[in-house]
């Protein structure tokens, strides 16, 4: 009897399992078609990059800029084109009063991670497109090692997802929808902000991988707690 | 009542000593402090600085975990005493802030050096900034308990970077930093003698009972003011 109990149990977990994968994919396919349609995120995240580059690049002039200055405005151009559209995945529910009827068809975990997913999706594009344009422009701005850069953007991508995705939970739930964003999100991203900043500074200063294993522990951590701590307080947030 | 008189004679003694007791290179005498290198003269902020900046970070703590019982048991009281606590906590961030800052102008030149010490006080500040501008932004009370308590959280989480790993990891001017050739986190090395020590924790007790005396009044003026609301 114990053993069947045991088998059903684990069973039906891992068909709650399969079905958060299944329910978040979901999610995150319904947010990717409408984003299609309407392009807004996308939109706004493409001006933004182009605008913060070209200011960059109004105020470099013919002057170059140090190695660590140029790592460093790298990541403002991408924190502020964040900014400017990781909060729309929950503001867009709450503008077009679907919250509700995600609250009732999938389990508030499905629904984090779908955001999640379609965050991460979106930030990762974000990113590629902020680098290709950065060193396409920045002639000064070279990778010496490319292992320590893919590996910097690709964990700060997820880090940038993961605290991005639970503050605009937060902030769609309050009354001011865009103001706040940026406060809100800034002191919780700058310890992942100084670290992937020092990492891009390592692989422009052309470091050896095992220099920066440092600062990816760092972000590997960040991530975890990050991606925890939403996925205990997340039903707090959506439930009202 | 009587303790608040205790505290007050405590507090007293407290800064008398801190601001009398001699420092010497080779303490002999009971009464004289040691000359902790790097800090030299100036050593004497431990007494002052330390307390506000540790109150700053607890008060940050007792905040998060009233907010944690607010999210377990929906009591509005709780929020009452997390959002006094943080109050009081950005309080004591300035002061440890400040403080700080006119102490660094003396031994290192300027007010601010990005040092990650002051940038890991500086995101404290923010911190509380961005909780109060979240609180303020929310008219329902229940919600605004809520979301609040769980930014809270979500700050606290993040924090340890900043109080313990970056400080440690980067080089900085700060005693304790990871290139800190002279004496280390003063606290937790040897670099305190036995008076030190004693007017050190001392300082540290009146402070935390001057928290506590004002997080409770504040805690009763919230009260009385709510219940005007309704």
């Amino acid at each position: 009897m114990g053993t069947t109990n045991g088998w059903i149990l684990a069973r039906g977990r891992k068909i709650a399992d399969e079905r958060l994968w299944q329910a978040s994919f979901a999610i995150f396919r319904k947010d990717w078609k409408s984003e299609l349609r309407t392009r807004y995120a996308i939109s706004a995240l493409v001006m933004f990059v182009i605008s913060t580059i070209s200011i960059i690049l109004f105020s470099l002039g013919s002057e170059g800029a140090s190695l660590s200055a140029l790592s460093g405005m790298l990541w403002v151009a991408i924190f502020f084109a964040a900014m400017s559209g990781l909060s729309r995945t929950f503001v867009a529910e709450e503008e077009r009063g679907t919250s509700m009827t995600l609250q009732l068809i999938a389990t508030p975990t499905a629904v984090l991670f779908g955001k999640l997913l379609f965050n991460l999706v979106l930030v990762i594009c974000l990113n590629v497109f902020v680098v290709l344009l950065y060193s396409a422009f920045i002639s000064e701005f070279v990778v010496k090692t490319y292992s320590i850069f893919i590996v910097t953007v690709a964990l700060g991508s997820i880090g940038f997802a993961t605290a991005a995705t639970i503050i605009a939970a937060i902030i769609a739930r309050a009354n001011t929808k865009g103001t706040l964003y940026p406060v809100l999100a800034f002191p919780i991203l700058l310890p992942l902000l100084l670290t992937v900043i020092n990492g891009t500074r390592l692989a422009t200063e052309g470091a050896f991988f095992e220099e920066a294993l440092g600062e990816f522990n760092l972000l590997v951590s960040y991530i975890v707690a990050v991606v925890t701590a939403s996925y205990i307080l997340f039903d707090y947030i959506w439930r009202d | 009542m009587g303790w608040k008189v205790v505290l007050g004679v405590w507090m007293t003694a407290v800064i008398v000593l801190a601001l009398s007791l001699p420092i010497s290179a080779n303490p002999q005498r009971w009464y004289e402090l040691p000359k902790i290198p790097a800090l030299e003269d100036k050593g004497r902020i431990v007494f002052f600085h330390v307390p506000t900046a540790w109150l700053s970070a607890a008060a940050f703590v007792i905040s998060m975990g009233y907010g944690i019982r607010f999210l377990r048991k929906k009591n509005i009281d709780d929020d009452i005493k997390s959002a006094s606590a943080a109050g009081l906590g950005l309080m004591f961030c300035v002061l440890a802030t400040v403080t700080g800052a006119i102490w660094a102008k003396f031994n290192w030149g300027t007010y601010w050096n990005w040092d990650p010490r002051q940038t890991s006080i500086f995101v404290l500040l923010l911190i509380y900034g961005a909780y109060f501008a979240l609180r303020s932004a929310i008219e329902v009370e229940e919600k605004r308990a809520t979301l609040s308590a769980v930014y809270s959280i979500i700050g606290a989480v993040t924090m340890p970077f900043f109080m313990f790993i970056i400080p440690r990891i980067m080089s900085g001017l700060h005693p304790g930093s990871a290139d800190d050739v002279n004496s280390g986190p003063v606290v937790s090395s040897g670099g305190m003698n036995f008076t030190m020590r004693v007017v050190f924790y001392a300082s540290l007790i009146a402070f935390s009972g001057l928290f506590y005396w004002m997080w409770d009044l504040h805690i009763r003026t919230t009260r009385i003011e709510s219940k005007q609301i309704h």
